[in-house]
């Protein structure tokens, strides 16, 4: 047991990373912290994804010196070892990823900004009661 | 030209929302023209794939050439060509809809406005048609994405409301992507056809049970199943009217499209239906969906929100469809569909004229406009009927098919609460009616004589028009709601 979590202590940090972006997004009262917490949630993703591509030994996919030599003897040689090379795609998934993660930590502060700018707080709690107040 | 057809239906709304802004330095009226001219482009495209689709069956694109499992293909079946008609004319009758609203609610942001929509309208329709799993992740969140912006311009309260959607949507995309990546991991594949092919082998595995919980769950909380539908009524209630208009109606009916496609395409009935209960936990999410909205909705003083759990409840009527498993149930939950899109951008067209004329959207706002807005109000009895399910309206007829799937798998709670929320209905609508024909005592006693026609007060054409038409093909669909179902419909249900 012990064995299986250490070798997979990759994949306990994201769901524990996963857990406290959970917590801080639902439990914190403060809007900028939820923002936080959503950004450790979708890290959190970016691990796992990345995590599933890593392979012991193994260098980036790029063929090296293929292009040289000719013919038949030079394809045989180039032939590739699926085991040599991490998996690519996960990255390349995780760079967009990225990116829509990015875009909506970018809307989520131009809302809490529009929030700010209303209630003069970024606290749940008082804004509800400026609410309420009318 | 002809060829490129599927890939044109995404990529026009895409270039012309990027272009907007510019159209905008140059003549800010030109925006509504241009947003309108993309949205015709890309309605004609959808019907003609529509056609394409009756004609000669399943369309495959392939991005620059790439061959489908390693490449994202785009694939049209009976299904998705539906959901591009509906989102792409619906669309567009939203923006044509839009201009005297925005004008009135955001004058100052009307060329945003309108690159913004565009972009939604992008993100809907590359949900709809694209054949590749994390492909659909990143149209969900450019969907998403430009929906956050555009109810945060709303009302007051609107930006509060947007935070906690904000939140939650991200909650259920990201559940969505680490079900993606359980099912890469396991199969290696992202092709929706190629992972159904390679997926039965592994349907005894752990990780495709938690892929299968993680998608749902995180579609669930997009199309706002009742107990994670906390986000929906705040967000579309205090959004501006032309927004409520087009996403109430859409990203709900798109988020249920893509649990129909990863339940039956991805998944194979076979493992949704027999080795995991989900179908059976869907009926029961159902049927708490609908009694929740119909009750909620009952408890509202304010229109919007008060539709607001009305579309909640109609999530529950196609949840809860799908899940009875068998095809007539399925025909009335995909029937469904289409209808209640209609349905719901003819609520919230009306709640936007309401809007427009009364400054606010209380049920009291509604006193005396039989009398005002006769013509509105017409429309607006033609869709409380459709809700209803009077015939010959199209409501009726898809419930009928839900009713009779019920009768089918006997399942007397669904039936129960599909009746029970019917009576609701009548309730909520018929109130709304009465307040109505209220009809104000100060003016009956001061002036006399030519009153009626002084006291008309219709909302301008740009708007009456597109809801009166929304109106009529509520009733054309019902009347050929048995031609829908035979060409459309009959090919579009998974095979059972």
């Amino acid at each position: 047991m012990f064995e299986f979590i250490v070798s997979h202590y990759n994949y306990w940090m994201y769901i524990a990373l996963m857990m406290v972006g959970f917590y801080a997004m639902m439990a914190k009262r403060n809007l900028v912290k939820k923002i936080i917490g959503m950004n450790i949630f979708q890290s959190a993703i970016i691990l796992f994804y990345i995590s599933t591509s890593v392979k012991r030994g193994a260098t980036v996919p790029i063929l090296e010196h293929a292009h040289e030599g000719h013919g038949a003897v030079a394809h045989a040689a180039h032939a590739v070892d699926v085991m040599q090379y991490a998996n690519p795609l996960p990255h390349v998934l995780m760079l967009t990823a990225i990116v829509v993660m990015v875009a909506t930590l970018g809307v989520a502060l131009a809302v809490a900004i529009m929030i700010y700018k209303r209630y003069h707080t970024l606290e749940e709690d008082e804004i509800m009661m400026s609410i309420r107040r009318g | 030209m002809i060829a490129q057809i599927p890939i044109l239906i995404v990529v026009i709304p895409l270039l012309f929302s990027v272009l907007c802004p510019l159209i905008g330095l140059w003549r800010k009226g030109l925006c509504y023209s241009w947003a309108i001219l993309a949205l015709s482009l890309c309605a004609v495209a959808s019907i003609d794939t529509l056609f394409a689709v009756m004609g000669g069956g399943t369309i495959h694109y392939r991005l620059g050439g790439w061959a489908p499992p390693f490449g994202i293909e785009y694939v049209i079946d009976h299904l998705n060509a539906m959901m591009l008609v509906i989102v792409s004319l619906i669309s567009l009758i939203v923006a044509i809809y839009s201009r005297r609203s925005v004008e009135q609610e955001l004058p100052e942001k009307i060329v945003y406005f309108y690159t913004v929509f565009l972009l939604q309208v992008t993100g809907f329709l590359g949900i709809v048609i694209t054949g590749d799993l994390f492909n659909l992740y990143v149209f969900l969140e450019i969907g998403s994405l430009a929906g956050y912006a555009l109810i945060a311009i709303g009302e007051d309260g609107a930006p509060l409301a947007t935070f906690r959607y904000i939140v939650m949507g991200t909650i259920g995309a990201c559940f969505y992507l680490l079900g993606v990546g359980y099912i890469y991991i396991s199969t290696g594949s992202l092709n929706m056809a190629d992972v159904q092919q390679i997926l039965p082998q592994l349907y005894h595995s752990k990780v495709i049970l938690t892929a299968v919980a993680f998608l749902l769950a995180g579609i669930a909380i997009k199309m706002a199943l009742f107990p994670v539908h906390v986000w929906l009524p705040d967000a579309y209630t205090k959004a501006p009217s032309a927004v409520s208009a087009l996403i109430a109606p859409l990203m709900t009916k798109i988020s249920l499209y893509v649990m129909i496609r990863v339940l039956f395409t991805v998944f194979q009935p076979h493992l949704s239906i027999e080795l995991l209960p989900i179908t059976d936990i869907m009926v029961w999410a159902g049927v708490i969906a609908i009694l929740g909205g119909a009750v909620m909705a009952l408890a509202q003083t304010d229109f919007k929100r008060m539709l607001c759990y009305v579309v909640v409840a109609e999530v529950g009527y196609i949840v809860g469809g799908v899940g009875l498993a068998n095809t007539v149930a399925m025909k009335g939950a995909i029937l469904h569909i289409l209808n209640d899109a209609v349905m719901t951008v003819g609520l919230f067209t009306v709640a936007g004229i309401v809007t427009y004329k009364t400054k606010s959207h209380n049920l009291s706002d509604f006193e005396d406009l039989f009398r005002k807005m006769p013509f509105t109000m017409a429309a607006f009895v033609v869709v409380a009927l459709s809700i209803i399910g009077v015939p010959p309206t199209c409501g009726f007829f898809s419930k009928w098919y839900l009713i009779q799937g019920a009768l089918i798998a006997k399942h007397w709670a669904f039936l129960a609460a599909l009746l029970f929320s019917s009576l609701v209905s009548v309730i909520l609508f018929f109130r709304i009616f009465e307040i109505g024909y209220v009809f104000r005592a100060s003016n009956g006693t001061q002036t006399h004589g030519d009153e009626h026609t002084a006291i008309i007060n219709e909302a301008p054409l740009s708007m009456l028009i597109p809801t009166i038409a929304i109106a009529i093909a509520m009733i054309l669909i019902g009347l050929y709601n048995q031609a829908i179902v035979s060409n459309i419909i009959a090919f579009a249900i998974p095979k059972l």
